[in-house]
């Protein structure tokens, strides 16, 4: 059953406004993160890393840092064997021959305090031979550049997300006007709450058992398992409340390897935390992006052509922020109706940061390249920027060039909306100093087969004093999966909300199967194997009631935990009271209630040409922003935001609110405030005090609009919304501010200093 | 030296060297496990993961010597719903959806409860100025400002 045969039906929970399911412990300070777990005998480790960017390791003495009182072990590449990590198993836990980043590992300490571990670090004798380090992609690619992977003989990393669909260059021949641009975005920090960490011990049963906060927790057992060298039945992965990931948490890293290590050696337990300058110095970043982008119009408007050349730094080693590639392609081919498409896409090693997915996965770094463009492309063409987006805009029941099957689309709902709320009148009539800028976006929202298996697992038991548990394999990092979870389960079983408790996080060996919580495919993916599980529970308790109330199931129902006849009100009885006599009664089954439920979404992994359809349904949305620059500084303050989204049916309204609301925030500090500043791969703003995270007094007021209609394949008709708020916000701003100024910002932030300067030149 | 404090409204007496921070006091001495840390090691930047109540006024507990508790009163989260009873500004953030990971929650709810102890009411201005020292990465802060309208409003406060 799907959502459609429900179109209609009267919800008893779907769509209403619940709290978050773990709400409460975390009013009362009772969430317990990996910051807050302990236990007995725990170690600490720390971790010492290059002072150089590029450097050869000619010799590292950790005999004095050993012999200190306090320290327990201390671990160098010598010592260890370890595999690399990686999709190209180019990052090896610990670094030996040579360091290739500022923050490579050379050595670990486990001590008994972290204070003991940092001063055995300081002991540690390192002997480098510097090497002239490239930090600038684009310089990384010229003949003689120093190399950082000296074996490869090349920088140029051996991906390809390259693609072309029609005949581009007659596409670009029939366009009567084209334009080109090239936009940059910076470096950014995922920068939650949480810092990153692992706590490991060995259990008596010899089980390698990891506290961990990754997004990801079946991929992190396999990948860790294979890193150590040790089968990954050995080790059981546990997550506790996650203080937010935004994507950070979705690999394994050298960290988690080594704080495993330092556990199996010491045979006791052992925590790694990163302090706040740690996280913003040795964390993943946000990949950032140079795009040259050219488009194609003709004269009455119509999108002919789209040409997108990328270059993608990938820092030393190649982490999943390289793979924002694959999203930034689906944009690049899907993003408004398109027939003729190319991406190129030259990705590089440098001694920079290496990167990681952050919420949205690429598309915020695309659609800002490809948004701003739309923009210059209308003023070109003398259209109204919302004309000629409404012209273009994706439709219902079409295909992209990639293979994208788009079936409900939303989309120019969502930009009428938008324009109508913000009070759109025109160009250059916000009023002085005043511009309002428009962008959308088009995303996954349906899952995202980035990975073979793109599915979920769900257990739902039914106990014998009416207790629901339902387990899911995703993960709860904030993001609100615990309560979608709960509501579909309650809806569908026709249960009291408040009998539904959910297993979400804690120990994943216990858990179905999941690939991670990312992609937005949350709700939908482990909605949908939630649900599955949830009616199969539902049929076997009214197979049990027809039996005790000698009614076909067929005639029966449960409404708010009764199961009764629909043709005959004599018959009935409380749902728990049908689940113990199946369970111990006369004439019953000896029956317990328990469901499971795989549920794999129906998409495809695209093939060698990056041709296929990746999620099982799309988002969509456009977002309006008002902006008041001042002239004479270059500051811009945000008015107002409308944030309309095609997120099917709306089955949560305070999470899809808080995800709308939550991912705009985080857009105005892609847009205006945030960047990791480097000097030779270092960051130099690596405190809170210098690396501007959005504040209360940032956040405008934001107009949350939803214009979808129920996914036939969501569940309860949801589709995925988590990651589209955050796209569409900087070329929404940086079209502002062209509108309010004339001048046009192509690259994040958009900082006074660059609108001054831009001022400046326009002047002259 | 020897320390002698309330928190969360019982005694408490220890000794403190005269360089602990009351960060660490709280969660390390006491279990007082609700502050929460952005760990940003002595280099404050107004995260407020760490805010706790001096008598009543929102200070960042790890910049806080200990000392300063001496004689002082202590509130952190533990303190305030009594007898299984919320806190007006707890249900405010359950209802109005205010809480997402919840890293930043008790100290987000701390200040605010200084600021309606402190006369503050439901207008938006207050409410935003009351919790600019408090960063959240999840939730945009609307849905926070919302569950403190809210908890204003049922207290009543912010009238002459």
């Amino acid at each position: 059953m799907t959502s459609v045969e429900l179109v209609g039906r009267e919800f008893s929970v779907i769509g209403s406004r619940v709290p978050k399911y773990d709400a409460l412990e975390k009013v009362l300070g009772e969430a317990r993160y990996l910051l807050d777990l302990e236990m007995p005998g725990m170690l600490h480790a720390k971790i010492l890393r290059s002072s150089h960017p590029h450097a050869r390791l000619l010799s590292i003495d950790a005999s004095k840092a050993a012999r200190m009182p306090g320290v327990v072990d201390v671990i160098t590449a010598r010592d260890v064997r370890l595999n690399n990590l990686g999709y190209l198993k180019d990052n090896p836990p610990l670094k030996w021959g040579k360091v290739r980043s500022v923050r490579d590992e050379i050595a670990a300490v486990a001590a008994v305090d972290p204070e003991t571990a940092s001063e055995a670090l300081h002991a540690i004798d390192v002997k480098y031979e510097p090497l002239p380090p490239v930090t600038d992609p684009v310089a990384a690619l010229e003949p003689g550049a120093p190399l950082v992977h000296e074996e490869l003989g090349t920088n140029r990393v051996n991906l390809d997300f390259g693609l072309s669909y029609g005949d581009v260059e007659a596409a670009f021949q029939r366009a009567d006007v084209v334009v080109e641009g090239t936009y940059r975005t910076q470096y950014v920090a995922h920068t939650p709450g949480d810092t990153m960490g692992a706590l490991a011990w060995v259990d008596a049963q010899g089980i390698l058992n990891v506290y961990t906060n990754t997004q990801a927790p079946f991929l992190y057992q396999r990948w860790l398992a294979e890193s150590l060298g040790i089968p990954a039945h050995r080790v059981r992965v546990i997550q506790p409340h996650i203080g937010g990931a935004f994507g950070r948490n979705l690999d394994v890293y050298p960290h988690d390897v080594i704080t495993a290590a330092l556990a199996m050696r010491t045979r006791r337990p052992v925590k790694l935390l990163f302090t706040r300058s740690e996280e913003l110095q040795n964390a993943p970043t946000k990949q950032p992006l140079i795009a040259r982008v050219r488009q194609g119009a003709t004269r009455d408007g119509r999108l002919v052509a789209r040409e997108v050349d990328a270059i993608l730094d990938a820092g030393a080693y190649v982490g999943w922020g390289v793979f924002d590639a694959r999203v930034m392609q689906y944009t690049v081919t899907g993003l408004y109706s398109v027939p003729a498409v190319r991406f190129r896409t030259t990705v590089v090693y440098t001694n920079n940061p290496s990167t990681a997915a952050m919420r949205s996965a690429g598309n915020s770094q695309i659609t800002f390249a490809v948004e701003s463009n739309m923009d210059e492309l209308a003023e070109r063409l003398g259209m109204d920027p919302v004309e000629f987006r409404l012209l273009n805009a994706n439709r219902p029941n079409t295909v992209t060039p990639q293979g994208a099957r788009i079936t409900t689309c939303a989309m120019p709902e969502a930009i009428r909306e938008a324009a109508r709320r913000i009070g759109w009148r025109g160009r250059h009539s916000a009023g002085p100093h005043r511009g309002i800028g428009f962008a959308c976006y088009f995303h996954v929202g349906g899952g995202a087969r980035i990975y073979r298996s793109d599915g979920c697992g769900a257990i739902v038991k039914v106990d014998d004093f009416g207790g629901v548990i339902v387990s899911v394999g995703g993960t709860e990092i904030g993001e609100g999966l615990d309560t979608s979870i709960q509501l579909i389960v309650a809806e569908a079983l026709g249960v009291p909300r408040d009998r539904v408790r959910v297993q979400i996080n804690g120990d994943a060996s216990m858990r179905l199967w999941d690939v991670g919580t990312h992609a937005s495919r949350g709700t939908f993916v482990c909605g949908n194997a939630a649900l599955r599980a949830a009616l199969d529970a539902r049929r076997q308790i009214l197979e049990g009631a027809s039996k005790i109330l000698g009614a076909p199931p067929e005639d029966l129902e449960v409404v708010d935990g009764f199961v009764r006849s629909r043709t005959d009100p004599s018959k009935g009885m409380e749902y728990d009271k049908v689940v113990r006599r199946m369970h111990f009664f006369s004439g019953a089954q000896g029956r317990i209630v328990v469901a499971s439920s795989f549920y794999e979404p129906p998409s495809e992994e695209p093939d060698e040409r990056w041709h296929g359809n990746v999620s099982a349904t799309y988002g969509f949305g456009c977002q309006a922003a008002l902006v008041e620059v001042d002239p004479e500084t270059g500051r811009v303050k945000v008015l107002r935001i409308v944030s309309a989204h095609d997120a099917g049916r709306v089955i949560n309204p305070n999470g899809f609110e808080g995800q709308v609301q939550g991912g705009v925030a985080m857009g105005i500090g892609l847009a205006l405030l945030e960047e990791l500043h480097l000097s030779e791969g270092r960051v130099v703003n690596g405190s809170f005090e210098d690396y501007r995270l959005p504040r209360v007094t940032d956040i405008p007021e934001i107009d949350v609009v939803s214009v979808g209609e129920p996914d036939p394949e969501g569940p309860y008709g949801a589709k995925g919304v988590a990651e589209g708020p955050v796209i569409p916000v900087g070329p929404a701003i940086a079209n502002a501010v062209a509108d309010a100024l004339g001048v046009r910002i192509r690259d994040l932030p958009i900082t006074p200093e660059k609108i001054w300067r831009a001022l400046a030149l326009n002047v002259q | 030296m020897k320390l002698r404090f309330t928190l969360n409204g019982s005694a408490v007496e220890l000794d403190a060297e005269p360089w602990e921070s009351l960060f660490d006091v709280l969660r390390n001495r006491l279990g007082i496990k609700s502050v929460k840390t952005a760990l940003c090691e002595g280099s404050c930047s107004a995260c407020g993961a760490c805010t706790v109540l001096l008598d009543g006024r929102p200070i960042y507990s790890v910049m806080t010597p200990a000392y300063r508790a001496d004689g002082r009163s202590i509130t952190t989260l533990e303190g305030l719903s009594r007898g299984g009873e919320l806190h007006p500004l707890q249900s405010a953030f359950i209802e109005a959806g205010a809480v997402q990971c919840g890293f930043c929650t008790p100290g987000m709810i701390l200040a605010a409860k200084a600021y309606l102890d402190g006369g503050g009411g439901p207008d938006e201005g207050g409410i935003r100025e009351a919790i600019r020292g408090n960063l959240c990465r999840c939730t945009g802060y609307v849905k926070i400002i919302e569950a403190i309208r809210r908890a204003a409003e049922a207290l009543g406060g912010g009238k002459p």
